[in-house]
């Protein structure tokens, strides 16, 4: 217990509950666009809004979401903790400081990215969550979505806030490998490669949902109606 | 050339610092920057002031003493060389160059860009060694080390402990200097039997005396004078998750015994 | 006073098997009750606090620096001598012996070389065992090198990073001792006297570079390991800190100084490139190997290397030494080169320097195999001269770079003060008149992991100490003595600053008392240096206070013992009155430039006692015999 405790207060520790956390979420979200790529789907949204039942009634799932909330307060907290131990760490600034000359600007502001993608998080859940499991008479999870992302400046925040969570992912993917200590000369290249699909794919695959739903939703009723006569 | 010196001045830990500005006309791109310095302080004492307090004495990159923050990265902006090794030729006539001391909360102001960096010391002293007594050893060949593991062990062991790691790191992280240590001896068969005890008192020696955490921005690679790799680091932590894990096991059978 | 060196009896060797059995032990629940003072912690330093530590003597150990992986030691790049024989090319404990004594030119003492011969095959294995990352082959077995000097492939090395590896090893063991409170470490303390009483050294005076504090500590014995005195000079390969005041403050309390002058000038360093200079850099001697040394025919001849024609160019070396040609030993070419610059024939800016060509190595080897051998050094050549030396040739010069002598030691490594040791560069003892490379780093851990450890057991076990405390009268008296030095240095207040008269005392001591010297120039030069000096303690001037950081104080102590030794090397080198190794008189050559020793008549250490005056010091004979290695010539034509 001596051990665990000590291991937990650690510099490296807390970064490996980071890193784990990370990479849990990591594949959450994999999930969750699987899923949500079925709004795509031209069928009236039968596809998402079956995959959504399925979603908020599933016995495993729901404990799979305690989890969840576990691992994204976990994340945020050690989050928090070390960027607060870091500047703790530096209690005189520099007055000149070229650390962009060194560093990538995603590895430096993970606070920032990760901070907004929490603001995200909110948001989200509140529209999302709020919005179908504890509003009485509650719409189908279809029509939520399509109403939520008729609104432009909605949208428009969506899109930013995955930006930044893909600025979030391109530092934190990378990083959480080598805080586990599994990133070396060899395997560096792949990962690298495989960090891609977590920076760049996963965060253009959300942001197609708000564009789509924004631009073309209304467009693809019209051609249903047409196809009706 | 001239050059416009911009110097963190403090007179000790106790007390606050400032900046003075300070004027070197005459200066060979042929100089180095702490010969560069060197006429300044002889300035200085010629008009009855107190010179410039800064480590330094190999001069040539090795020793680790000197360390300056120069215009805003630790050593100055060219890579792969201690503060002994920058060259007036990088500078153009003209230029302001702000001069920092290394600043971390385990580095604490000795005086001007003079820092206290024995915080290392105590690092390596609770377990960056193998605890070999002088005479018993075996014959140095009796353990075939692969080349290609002595290399890399050298690569880490090039470390000159000059801070420069810390003072880049947006957290004052000494991440990489403690990886360096524990990655060398890690990789070589002489340092296995510590193996365990060895990252985990380190890693509390280090997280004791207020450095940062490591947030992977790999500043410190960019910066390190010997360019030892942040893969080290990753080793560290490898090693050290290792070390939580089969710590307990020990626990028991020694209990056992 | 009669000097013994103690060197024990019988075949060479049995002397140190049998020295060791004869030695009187301390019994291992006692050790605790002695305390040794460790001053300086480079090789020898730190390998001696780790190794008394071990075996449970209490030791209080000293650095001016902030810690002891800055110490110089850690500067030196070619590698460790040990005949392992690993090579299966014939070495042996007997050939290092012999390679050592000759390459010394018969100037050291027979036991003493054999010993560190002997032991320091133990050396590697010791470095191994701490996890230092030696150079393998591909077997996993530790890789060799050829140096100067030798027939074998013996130096063991870690790239060009030896001396770093293997301070660093010492420094780990070290910071485990002190981890377990059998060292006591007092860093950023510069020894500035030491205590001697009734007859004993039995402490020391330090002051504490952060605060300027006076301190005085006490013990048994005290051990110098301060290093070399090379920065006499100014300019040299030395860190800037370097000085000899330890030994220099000892040596005024009656430890007799042994071969002042005998200085080891390195060939290959970059040369100086204004009057800014603060240090040399040098290149490792490895690159004769592949590099053709040269000067343009014509005298002042200021076309780029490119464009003087091959018959138009000198290859000096070559020419005059045709069997060795560019790898004839240090002090060999360090002189040829001076001499061709004094003629004339200097290259670059300041017209003292030599080409160091590679140009037919690249052709030869091409380019990819010439950077995978000397990558490194082409690197930091090019940082500090931004010319680059795969286009055109490389500028180098001698410089100061390793001193021989030092205080007197007998085969205990014990000075002529009872209790007060001295090891490594510290001491004279084992080089004789001329350093082979890869020969520093060995002498500096025999002493101190393998030597000292046994023989200062014998001192403390067979000698009656009186209680001393640092409230003692002796202590007391010398602490006043070093505070009336200190405001002294601060109450001048003159207008020319310590490096000032550094620089200019370095000019002197290298035109006249440097690679080649005559008894006109030395004449010259002791009076000048005694002149300067005076002059320095009327018109110096520190800023600052005392009682604070102040390096312009430190270096003003250092800059002042520096005078007193540069006269005494002066006065050294003029009763030497024969050219051997690195000690070279221009009245004792052969016809054709070579240097000529005189067996006859200096056969003998030179060990200095200090009479209470700078300038009249007095001089004692230690003779030496060699019964197993008879003197002969050095040629290398």
């Amino acid at each position: 217990m001596n051990q665990l405790t000590a291991f937990v207060q650690s510099s490296v520790g807390k970064k490996i509950f980071m890193s784990l956390t990370g990479l849990f979420l990591c594949s959450f979200l994999l999930v969750h666009l699987v899923g949500n790529l079925t709004l795509l789907k031209n069928d009236g949204g039968a596809a998402f809004d079956a995959y959504s039942h399925f979603m908020s009634t599933n016995g495993a799932i729901r404990v799979l979401e305690v989890g969840l909330v576990l691992g994204f307060l976990v994340h945020i907290c050690a989050g928090l903790l070390v960027w607060w131990q870091n500047r703790q760490a530096r209690p005189t600034k520099y007055e000149t400081y070229r650390l962009k000359d060194t560093t990538p600007w995603a590895s430096r502001n993970t606070i920032v990215t990760g901070s907004i993608v929490l603001i995200f998080l909110v948001v989200h859940l509140q529209t999302f969550v709020g919005g179908l499991r504890f509003t009485e008479n509650p719409p189908s999870a279809y029509a939520l979505v399509a109403s939520a992302f008729s609104s432009g400046w909605y949208s428009a925040f969506y899109v930013v806030a995955l930006v930044l969570l893909g600025y979030h992912l391109r530092h934190g993917f990378q990083a959480a490998f080598q805080t586990l200590g599994l990133r070396n000369k060899r395997y560096g290249g792949l990962l690298d490669a495989i960090g891609v699909l977590f920076w760049l794919i996963v965060p253009i695959g959300f942001a197609i949902l708000p564009v789509y739903f924004y631009f073309f939703h209304n467009v693809s009723d019209a051609t249903m109606a047409l196809g009706g006569i | 050339m001239k050059i416009t010196l911009n110097v963190w001045r403090q007179q000790n830990a106790q007390s606050s610092g400032r900046f003075e500005t300070y004027v070197a006309s005459n200066v060979s791109e042929h100089m180095s920057f702490l010969e560069m310095l060197d006429v300044v302080n002889t300035d200085l004492v010629k008009a009855g002031k107190e010179p410039i307090a800064f480590d330094h004495d190999c001069r040539e990159g090795v020793c680790g003493s000197c360390g300056i923050v120069i215009g805003g990265r630790a050593h100055g902006p060219n890579r792969a060389i201690a503060t002994c090794q920058l060259h007036m030729r990088t500078f153009r006539d003209g230029d302001t160059i702000t001069l920092e001391p290394w600043r971390a909360k385990a580095f604490p102001v000795i005086k001007d860009l003079m820092v206290d960096r024995t915080a290392m010391d105590r690092i390596m002293q609770a377990g960056g060694y193998v605890s070999v007594k002088t005479g018993g050893v075996p014959d140095g060949n009796a353990i075939p080390i692969p080349k290609h593991v002595a290399d890399e062990a050298m690569d880490a062991a090039a470390c000159i402990g000059c801070g420069a790691c810390v003072a880049a790191c947006p957290n004052g992280s000494a991440m990489l200097f403690v990886a360096a240590k524990v990655s060398q001896l890690a990789l070589l068969p002489q340092g296995q039997v510590e193996r365990t005890e060895r990252v985990l008192k380190m890693v509390k020696q280090m997280d004791d005396e207020g450095f940062g955490n490591c947030s992977n921005n790999y500043a410190c690679e960019a910066e390190c004078p010997k360019e030892v790799s942040v893969t080290h680091i990753a080793r560290l932590n490898r090693e050290y998750l290792r070390a939580n894990l089969v710590k307990e096991e020990q626990k028991e059978s020694a209990g056992g015994a | 006073m009669k000097l013994d060196a103690k060197a024990p009896a019988g075949p060479i060797q049995q002397k140190w098997t049998n020295h060791r059995f004869g030695v009187k032990l301390v019994n291992p629940a006692n050790k605790r009750k002695y305390s040794v003072i460790v001053v300086g912690t480079g090789l020898a330093g730190a390998s001696a606090a780790a190794s008394l530590a071990e075996l449970g003597y209490k030791v209080l150990a000293f650095t001016y620096h902030e810690s002891p992986r800055r110490a110089h030691s850690i500067a030196a790049q070619g590698g460790i001598n040990a005949p392992k024989n690993y090579s299966n090319d014939g070495d042996s404990v007997y050939r290092l012996f012999y390679d050592t004594l000759k390459g010394g030119d018969y100037r050291a003492r027979e036991a003493n070389v054999y010993r560190l011969a002997e032991v320091s095959n133990s050396i590697i294995d010791q470095c191994v065992g701490q996890g230092v990352p030696f150079a393998r082959d591909y077997s996993g077995l530790l890789d060799n090198r050829s140096f100067g000097g030798a027939q074998v492939s013996r130096t063991f090395y870690a790239r060009g990073q030896t001396g770093q590896q293997l301070l660093l090893g010492a420094y780990s063991v070290l910071s485990r001792q002190i981890a377990n409170k059998g060292v006591t470490l007092f860093e950023r303390r510069e020894m500035l006297d030491l205590v001697v009483v009734d007859g004993q050294a039995r402490g020391i005076i330090a002051r504490n570079l952060v605060t300027g504090a006076i301190e005085k500590y006490t013990a048994n014995a005290v051990v110098l390991a301060t290093g070399g005195y090379g920065n006499v000079f100014f300019l040299s390969t030395n860190a800037k800190a370097s000085n000899t005041t330890a030994i220099w403050r000892a040596h005024k309390r009656g430890a007799l100084f042994g071969n002042p002058c005998f200085t080891q000038i390195h060939p290959t360093c970059i040369p100086q490139s204004g009057e800014y200079q603060s240090k040399l850099t040098l290149m490792s001697e490895s690159l004769r190997n592949d590099g053709r040394v040269w000067v343009p025919k014509a005298k002042g001849d200021k076309r780029r290397p490119g464009d003087i024609p091959e018959a138009e160019r000198d290859y000096y070396l070559e020419r005059m030494y045709p069997s060795f040609g560019n790898l004839v030993p240090r002090d060999v070419a360090s002189r040829r080169a001076k001499e061709m610059c004094d003629k004339g024939h200097g290259v670059g800016e300041t017209g003292l320097a030599v080409y160091l060509d590679f140009a037919d190595a690249i052709k030869r080897l091409g380019k990819d195999n010439v950077a995978g051998k000397y990558g490194n050094l082409f690197d930091m050549y090019k940082q500090i001269t931004a010319e680059d030396p795969y286009t055109t040739p490389m500028r180098i010069y001698p410089a100061v770079h390793y001193t021989m002598g030092g205080l007197w030691v007998d085969y205990n490594l014990m000075s002529t003060i009872p209790g007060l040791y001295v090891i490594g560069e510290a001491n004279f003892s084992d080089h004789g008149a001329n350093r082979l490379g890869a020969s520093a780093l060995m002498q500096g851990l025999a002493d101190g992991y393998f030597i000292l450890p046994y023989t200062i057991g014998d001192y403390l076990a067979s000698t009656k100490f009186p209680a001393v405390g640092t409230d003692h009268a002796d202590f007391k008296r010398t602490e006043t003595e070093i505070q009336k030095q200190v405001e002294k240095l601060m109450s001048v207040n003159g207008k020319t600053t310590v490096d000032e008269f550094h620089r200019q005392l370095g000019k002197i001591m290298w035109d006249h008392v440097g690679m080649a010297r005559n008894a006109a120039g030395l004449k010259k030069a002791a009076k000048e240096i005694s002149a300067l000096r005076e002059k320095f303690w009327k018109d110096v001037k520190i800023t600052g206070v005392a009682a604070d950081v102040n390096s312009e104080l430190e270096k003003a102590g250092r800059v002042a013992d520096f005078f007193e030794l540069g006269e005494l090397m002066a006065l050294d080198a003029l009763q030497r009155e024969e050219s051997c190794g690195g000690h070279f008189r221009e009245e004792h050559q052969t016809d054709e430039g070579e240097a000529k020793r005189n067996d006859a008549k200096f056969a003998y250490v030179a060990a200095w006692e200090y009479t209470g005056k700078v300038s009249s010091p007095k001089m004692h004979k230690e003779k030496l015999d060699f019964e197993y290695v008879k003197p002969s010539q050095r040629s290398y034509k």
